[in-house]
């Protein structure tokens, strides 16, 4: 007995697991296929990255002409340096466009203002009134000696951002009333909001944006004009007015029902039922996935050049006809890229970090 | 305490209200909101469709669907089925549904597959594969997929040579901005061959994986049937391709200023099957990684103490209840995937869309148009999403 303890007392310690070599043992050369892994993608890095850091970087051409950028080889920056204006504000007034500059700003900190869990409630009603508020006087000005900018003037990101903002502040209350809807119990309500969800989600958001450009002037008595970025805007809230409904029916469905009895029983009519017991519980869950539904409507947006609105793909994309800078389409679908890019990955980023501070609560 | 005791009298009172039709009575009143809203969806669609007449019978554009059977006067350049400049509207809707199912299931194989892989490479124990997987779903998610689709039709067209400075990656495939150009089965009887030995090697293999089983059963042995079975569908006739030597493959070759025979890949099918592909693999790689998240940590361990492989475990235990997890989320993947197969219209593929799309152009009945790409795509959505609620039973727990 006393042997064996002694055996094991005398066994040297464990060799601290430390430094790059051993970590790099660890979750680099577990095995020998893991290993094989490790250095056929270190070999493709090799091969692939020094070929874009000579492009991006070595090789590109910060100013200069496009002669200039085709005799480096490399990436065009002047190219953006050139038409970066452009592809942002669109072909908005170019003296004017410190408007659509503070408007941006001002949406994204209507945005970040609202991520803030503390302005939850009445407060964000006047804070998306007044950021959005600030952010339409600015583009269309018309008052304070600002000049009258029309919507089909608009462009690039801040077109984007209406179109997003607005489509989803517009879409929610309706996607309410739909999810509402669905779960009601009274047959008609339920069947129109039933054929309603299902046939949006079941056809392409073209063949809405279509309709909505198309056929909303045919629906609309004649002498009523009705302009392209109203029109793109009614297509992309009736489309994701039907999303917001399901996202919204998934919390209505979770609140138990001895909450819907229980306002019965302390005499609340339905719409007090919804407005004060179940629709705070139920909105308050499906934060995060309605997050995820704006992330889907902002890169959905990019779908209106079809229809001829020029948001921030499109302003790229047109950029390119310049018959003086053929060919760098690579630098000009790298910028907005990056733009999108970095207002969906912040997004995603909040949403999960929302799911896990919301969650907290909830998970034992 | 009064106000209580008169509640306590009037709900003690037989439920005389379920009788009268005052307004205050819930039955009646549930009956008279659905009335009313009935009326208001009635109103408002009789609204519309009085001011589209009338808008149709100022802009004398025809209505109804009689315009299919009328002359198109467009060819379009890649189809299935032959097309001529005579065909009817018809005819080219057919070649635009048929472009569309094309890209749809060859995009929903391939995004599956790559999905897949991805969503286990995210989860592997190998730093740099995971990390490469993460950023790959990470920048693809977030890029709106008609983005993604330029960058690759800009690329497939502008980024590679001319016909005549083709790249040749391997022997008989060229890449250039004409297209990708395939070897193609050319007409040759030693096809007939290749299609006996195959469906011979599918039932040696099953017959033989059948005994396999009967065996593992009884001794505990079994021999790896994946590679057998490969070996012996795909080898034979490959044999006999080979055997068959040049007559067998119509390889492309330059001819002038462009290539002669073979099979093309035109850059927008290869663009919109890239896109499609790629954009909807990071969003399957995610619905996989969370099914396998979603399988108790216990199940892989107990695998492991039974003595299976990794990838036996994988395969065997882990996958399968994983599937229950994935399979609802990822058949509304595939359903986006057919739904964004409508972007080609932006690249110039010829789908159901863009066909529409220059039907409504040429004839003015944007009601039509609409309307039919609406049922085409609700059609296949429930197709599909009937297909899947049916393999979803299959692999649902089936509960004592």
């Amino acid at each position: 007995m006393t042997e064996i303890v002694n055996k094991a007392a005398s066994l040297p310690p464990n060799r601290p697991r430390l430094g790059l070599w051993a970590w790099a043992r660890a979750n680099l050369f577990s095995s020998w296929y893991n290993g094989a892994l490790t250095l056929t993608f270190a070999y493709i890095a090799w091969l692939v990255i020094p070929g874009l850091v000579k492009w991006g970087f070595v090789n590109a051409s910060l100013n200069g002409d496009a002669a200039a950028c085709r005799a480096a080889g490399g990436a065009c920056w002047s190219f953006i340096a050139e038409k970066w204006r452009f592809i942002l504000f669109g072909t908005f007034p170019d003296d004017q466009q410190w408007r659509p500059t503070l408007a941006i700003l001002a949406t994204i900190a209507t945005l970040v203002i609202s991520a803030d869990r503390r302005t939850w409630g009445r407060p964000l009603l006047f804070i998306w009134g007044g950021g959005l508020g600030f952010a339409a006087l600015m583009m269309f000005g018309g008052v304070l000696e600002m000049d009258f900018v029309p919507t089909g003037l608009w462009g690039g990101l801040p077109l984007t951002l209406a179109l997003s903002v607005v489509g989803l502040g517009a879409s929610f209350p309706l996607g309410v009333l739909l999810a509402l809807g669905r779960t009601s119990e009274l047959p008609v309500m339920r069947g129109l909001s039933v054929v309603y969800i299902e046939l949006v989600r079941g056809v392409p958001l073209i063949s809405i944006l279509f309709m909505a450009s198309v056929m909303l002037p045919l629906f609309l008595p004649q002498d009523v004009p009705i302009d392209k970025l109203l029109r793109a805007l009614i297509g992309i809230t009736l489309f994701s007015a039907a999303y917001v409904a399901e996202v919204v029916r998934g919390g209505l469905q979770a609140i138990p029902r001895g909450q819907v009895e229980a306002s019965k029983a302390l005499g609340l009519g339905y719409w007090q039922r919804q407005r004060l017991i179940i629709l705070p519980q139920a909105l308050a869950l499906v934060i995060p996935p309605l997050v995820n539904s704006f992330i889907a409507i902002f890169k959905d947006t990019s779908l209106v050049i079809i229809i001829g609105l020029l948001d921030l793909l499109s302003t790229a994309k047109s950029a390119l006809t310049d018959p003086a800078w053929r060919g760098f389409y690579k630098e000009a679908y790298l910028f907005v890229g990056v733009i999108y890019f970095l207002f969906c990955y912040a997004l995603s980023r909040y949403s999960r970090h929302l799911e896990t501070v919301l969650g907290r609560g909830r998970k034992r | 305490m009064q106000s209580f005791d008169g509640r306590a009298k009037a709900d003690a009172a037989p439920r005389a209200h379920h009788l009268t039709l005052s307004i205050n009575n819930p039955t009646v009143r549930a009956i008279l909101w659905q009335i009313g809203l009935g009326l208001l969806v009635a109103l408002a669609g009789w609204y519309l469709a009085s001011n589209t007449m009338a808008n149709l019978a100022r802009l004398s554009i025809a209505s109804g669907f009689g315009f299919l059977d009328r002359e198109a006067g467009v060819q379009i350049g890649e189809s299935l089925i032959a097309t001529g400049p005579r065909d009817s509207y018809g005819d080219i809707f057919v070649v635009g549904l048929l472009n569309t199912l094309k890209v749809s299931g060859v995009g929903i194989v391939l995004a599956t597959l790559l999905g897949i892989l991805l969503g286990i490479a995210r989860l592997s124990s190998n730093w740099l594969v995971a990390r490469l997987a993460a950023f790959y779903v990470e920048t693809i998610r977030n890029i709106p997929l008609l983005l993604q689709l330029f960058i690759w039709y800009a690329l497939l067209t502008e980024g590679l040579p001319g016909p005549r400075q083709a790249l040749e990656p391997m022997p008989g495939i060229f890449l250039s901005n004409r297209g990708l150009k395939l070897p193609a089965p050319a007409d040759d009887p030693v096809w007939a061959w290749v299609a006996v030995l195959f469906a011979l090697g599918v039932l040696v293999t099953l017959a033989l994986s059948a005994w396999n089983r009967k065996r593992q059963l009884a001794t505990g042995q079994r021999l790896p049937m994946a590679p057998i079975g490969a070996a012996l569908t795909l080898l034979p006739p490959l044999l006999a391709v080979l055997l068959a030597g040049g007559g067998a493959l119509d390889v492309p070759v330059l001819q002038g200023f462009n290539f002669k025979g073979g099979m093309t890949l035109s850059p927008e099918f290869a663009a919109l099957l890239f896109g499609l592909t790629l954009y909807t693999a990071a969003f399957i790689a995610e619905i996989v990684r969370s099914g396998i998240l979603a399988v108790p940590k216990g199940q892989t361990e107990a695998a492991t103490a039974l003595g299976l492989s990794r990838g036996t475990a994988m395969r065997l235990v882990i996958l399968p209840q994983a599937l229950r997890v994935i399979i609802p989320p990822t058949t509304s993947q595939f359903l986006n995937l057919t739904k964004n197969s409508s972007l080609a219209v932006a690249i110039g593929y010829p789908d159901f869309v863009a066909v529409a799309n220059t039907a409504i152009n040429q004839t003015g009945q944007a009601v039509e148009g609409v309307l039919s790409i609406m049922i085409v795509y609700l059609v296949i959505s429930l197709a599909l999403s009937g297909f899947m609620n049916w393999y979803n039973r299959r692999v649902a727990l089936v509960e004592r």
